[in-house]
């Protein structure tokens, strides 16, 4: 491929200056920014459905909804819809969430109309055809099925359930294997008829191609869309915190491996203590090879080759988790050692040194989350969905800085707390 | 603004590659060394992969802990993998962090040490990867399939190796193991991204230079005898869900037929992305297997592998059965596709739809240095890099007939194992 007729372009960070920010008629949002090093392009997007909608009978309804659009289409079949696709080495995929439905599709970049146009037929036309549909349903009850085997989701699972309990989040997008059953086509039609709509709708397009020249291609192809019987979002609530530790097991037999995932609940990404909490977790179990975890479980107890932290935070509750795939013998043991690390890291503020550490890591790695396409989609999509801001990653920095060792404990403090951890184990 | 690759061997035998991108303010290190499971001996299966975890553990230079401190404060990655034929270490950094790399992987190519506790504590780390993998019938079903499709060469066994074989290693195995791959003559330096290749060479130089040359003595490895007929496995384990896997000897990725067996993979299963890396891809739903097996509710996914090997390996296909049917009935439909390929004539325009693919999926990897840099020294693994340069322009000239050839050649029960998992009986 020859690359020389793209033109020399340095990718500093997205801000203002660069990326193109318009608000269709419609509601819809299309962030653009253009980078010609590869002659490729990266298109992502969301919109407010997901399985918040879905009864508690039907649960999975959303999930397999969203699965649906491009098994046909008012213009094409399952083959045709995705021979356009495969013939040009693309790819398009709809991913159903809890609150929101987001869809992904890379190409080369002369192929922007074509997945537009895809995009928007299967936003906008669906016909969830009836054979499509039970082929998909039983692929979904397969997965389910295999699913029940698999000790990190199932653990996953029953942690959700402990601190997210009578919380709409606890519920699985994918619904249970008795749920799934329940869903007939005529769901689909319903679901898609009430909750899939341009407004709350965001598109971001980053590659090979002028931001006003993609912004134009979407409103060719979404800008008339219109839905005036789409149902609000629901209000979510909020999550008490556990008073005292939880437990739940599962044996799932013939396994070789348990996993653990516990933790605790955490604030949403608007929260103030944002920053502190993403540097803290990245000391407990991230920096490196896993932080503080990774330190004490794997490199001087030799327990488990994976055990880290992670911390999801998005609107209403999140959650905190530390998480280790170990042999079923040290499983006390460690949940043992990881209880021990949270009471450390909750009694005694971080090191000035883990301190440095940590904020020179996210500094750092700015320029390599923001090197390809997709990367960049994925952080203008952020921006847009938490009202970060153009300006936001010229003024991540200082949010950084800004953090100090107290901050993080008075943070961590008010969410993870040793004695009242949900803990949740699946293994043989 | 990618200027040309430079290629250069220092004279110890360190092989150089180069490449400028100045589109970002990073830099991707690799080094590559030509050893994995492919030079492993029996009762010692998995040293490779757990040599590569004891090269994170420190050399009296730089302690364990002080690189990964060193390079997670910049920002940047680093990790290993080991494979068949090759272990690899990379880091990717903001440039102006970016000679640390050098100094820790010339300083680990000859210091790492192998202190006895830390193989004991590194042992049960990689025995609860093994067990991680354990887990997951695919691996189970895999591990058999593998062990049955070879005799003698050493592909036989997983990357991790054997479990016996993990718990009997001794600190000296490793030690001996690493002096005797780690070498500058068995290993390839790949960087690419934002640096000046005259001044990179210049600390290449000072830091490798040094660096004796030592003659690599590899044991010889015995080359594979054909299969003389298809073999079948059978694996039970838990859950409620079957598998069949499918495998063909396929031929090393240096070979002409390897070229055309990604187009056949291209039509029965959907183009493997041969970046190890992952970068892009495209789905697999128009693929004559997937509309043959899982459009006709007989399996629930399909996914074809063929991977790029310095010997004849193998090209895989794997099957989620349909709770409705039994494995059986899925042999009998990839049979039924496999002689329809072998019956009907392959046309050009299939052929041009591999060729577009390929040429999306090279464009994917290049938006992103790592990726670059990965190309950069992975195809020395099994040929060289001019593989990867030429490759989509030989693909254009692979002919239908040739692919019906290849097809024959490779696609024939007697050049397979069969696979099955099913559920135990409880």
């Amino acid at each position: 491929m020859d690359q020389r007729i793209y033109k020399e372009q340095r990718n500093a960070l997205p801000g203002p200056d660069d990326i193109a920010r318009v608000k269709l008629d419609n509601g819809i949002i299309v962030l653009s920014r253009s980078n010609f090093n590869s002659p490729s392009l990266s298109i992502k997007g969301y919109f407010s459905s997901g399985s918040i909608f879905d009864p508690d009978e039907k649960l999975g309804l959303g999930y397999l909804t969203a699965a649906a659009l491009m098994t046909g289409t008012a213009n094409h079949d399952f083959q045709s819809m995705y021979n356009q696709i495969e013939s040009i080495g693309a790819r398009l995929g709809f991913s159903p969430g809890t609150l929101k439905t987001s869809f992904s599709a890379h190409s080369l970049s002369e192929d922007l109309q074509l997945m537009l146009e895809l995009i928007s037929e299967s936003l906008r036309s669906p016909s969830f055809p009836q054979k499509e549909f039970h082929r998909l349903k039983n692929q979904m009850l397969t997965g389910l099925a295999i699913r029940a085997q698999d000790t990190v989701e199932m653990a996953s699972l029953l942690f959700d359930q402990i601190i997210y309990a009578a919380h709409p989040y606890q519920r699985p997008d994918e619904g249970y294997p008795e749920t799934v059953q329940t869903i007939q086509r005529d769901d689909l039609v319903n679901f898609y008829q009430e909750t899939y709509g341009p407004e709350a709708m965001v598109i971001a397009i980053v590659g090979a191609v002028e931001p006003a020249q993609a912004v134009d291609a979407v409103r060719e192809v979404l800008g008339d869309w219109k839905n005036e019987n789409l149902r609000p979002l629901p209000e979510i609530p909020g999550q008490q915190a556990l008073q005292e530790s939880a437990k739940k097991t599962l044996s799932i037999p013939g396994k070789f491996q348990a996993d653990i995932v516990m933790g605790s609940l955490a604030p949403e990404r608007l929260s103030p203590d944002y920053h502190a909490l993403r540097i803290g977790n990245n000391i407990l179990g991230e920096f490196g090879m896993m932080g503080r975890l990774g330190e004490r479980v794997r490199e001087k107890e030799g327990l488990a080759y994976y055990v880290y932290s992670s911390l999801s935070l998005g609107t209403g509750p999140g959650a905190w988790e530390m998480i280790a795939g170990i042999n079923p013998e040290n499983i006390d043991k460690t949940i043992a050692l990881i209880t021990d690390e949270v009471r450390r890291f909750v009694n005694e503020p971080v090191t000035e040194e883990e301190l440095l550490d940590n904020k020179s890591y996210f500094l750092g790695r700015m320029p390599l989350l923001l090197e390809s396409n997709s990367g960049v989609a994925i952080s203008l999509l952020n921006l847009e969905r938490f009202k970060l801001g153009l300006d936001y990653f010229l003024e991540y920095p200082k949010h950084v800085q800004a953090v100090t060792a107290d901050q993080i404990l008075e943070a961590s403090r008010k969410y993870l707390n040793p004695d009242a951890l949900a803990i949740a184990v699946a293994g043989p | 603004m990618t200027n040309q690759t430079q290629f250069s061997t220092l004279p110890n035998g360190l092989t150089i590659h180069l490449k400028e991108i100045h589109t970002a303010p990073i830099i991707s290190t690799w080094i590559w060394y030509k050893v994995g499971s492919r030079n492993e001996i029996p009762g010692k299966t998995g040293i490779s992969h757990w040599v590569e975890h004891m090269q994170f553990k420190g050399t009296e230079r730089f302690p364990s802990g002080y690189l990964d401190r060193e390079i997670s404060r910049t920002g940047g990655i680093w990790n290993a993998m080991t494979y068949l034929d090759w272990t690899t270490y990379f880091t990717t950094l903001p440039a102006h962090a970016a000679n640390i790399s050098l100094e820790m992987e010339a300083d680990r190519m000859i210091n790492s040490r192998f202190d006895v506790d830390e193989v004991e504590r590194e042992r049960t780390v990689i025995i609860s990867e093994r067990e991680g993998n354990e887990n997951q019938p695919h691996f189970l079903l895999g591990e058999a399939v593998q062990e049955a499709a070879f005799a003698r060469h050493p592909y036989k066994y997983e990357v991790i190796g054997l479990k016996d074989d993990l718990r009997e290693i001794t600190a000296e195995d490793l030690k001996s193991h690493y002096q005797k791959y780690y070498q500058p003559a068995n290993a390839v330096l790949a960087i690419a991204g934002d640096f000046d290749s005259e001044k990179m060479l210049g600390k290449i130089e000072e830091h490798f230079n040094q660096i004796p040359q030592d003659n690599i003595e590899s044991p010889e490895i015995q080359q594979e005898l054909p299969l003389r007929g298809e073999k079948h496995v059978h694996v039970t384990g838990p859950g409620e869900t079957s598998y069949v896997q499918i495998a063909y000897r396929a031929p090393s990725a240096s070979a002409k037929d390897f070229l055309t067996l990604t187009v056949l993979d291209s039509l029965l299963t959907g183009p493997s992305s041969l970046n190890m890396f992952g970068a892009g891809g495209t789905s697999n739903k128009t693929s004559r297997l997937y509309r043959a097996l899982v459009e006709s509710e007989i399996s629930v996914s399909c996914h074809g592998a063929l991977q790029a090997t310095r010997d004849p390996y193998l090209y895989g296909i794997n099957l989620t059965v349909h709770p409705e049917h039994a494995p059986e009935d899925v042999l009998t439909a990839v049979n039924a596709e496999i002689v329809r390929l072998l019956e009907t004539p392959v046309t050009q325009v299939e052929i041009d739809r591999a060729i577009k693919q390929a040429k999306a999926l090279f464009a994917y990897s290049s938006e992103n240095i790592t990726n670059q840099a990965f190309w950069l020294g992975y195809t020395e693994m099994f040929d060289h890099y001019d593989w990867f340069e030429n490759y989509v322009d030989n693909l254009s000239r692979v002919s239908p007939k040739e692919v019906m050839e290849t097809a024959r050649t490779y696609l024939s029960p007697d050049n397979r194992v069969v696979g099955f998992y099913t559920p135990q009986e409880s």
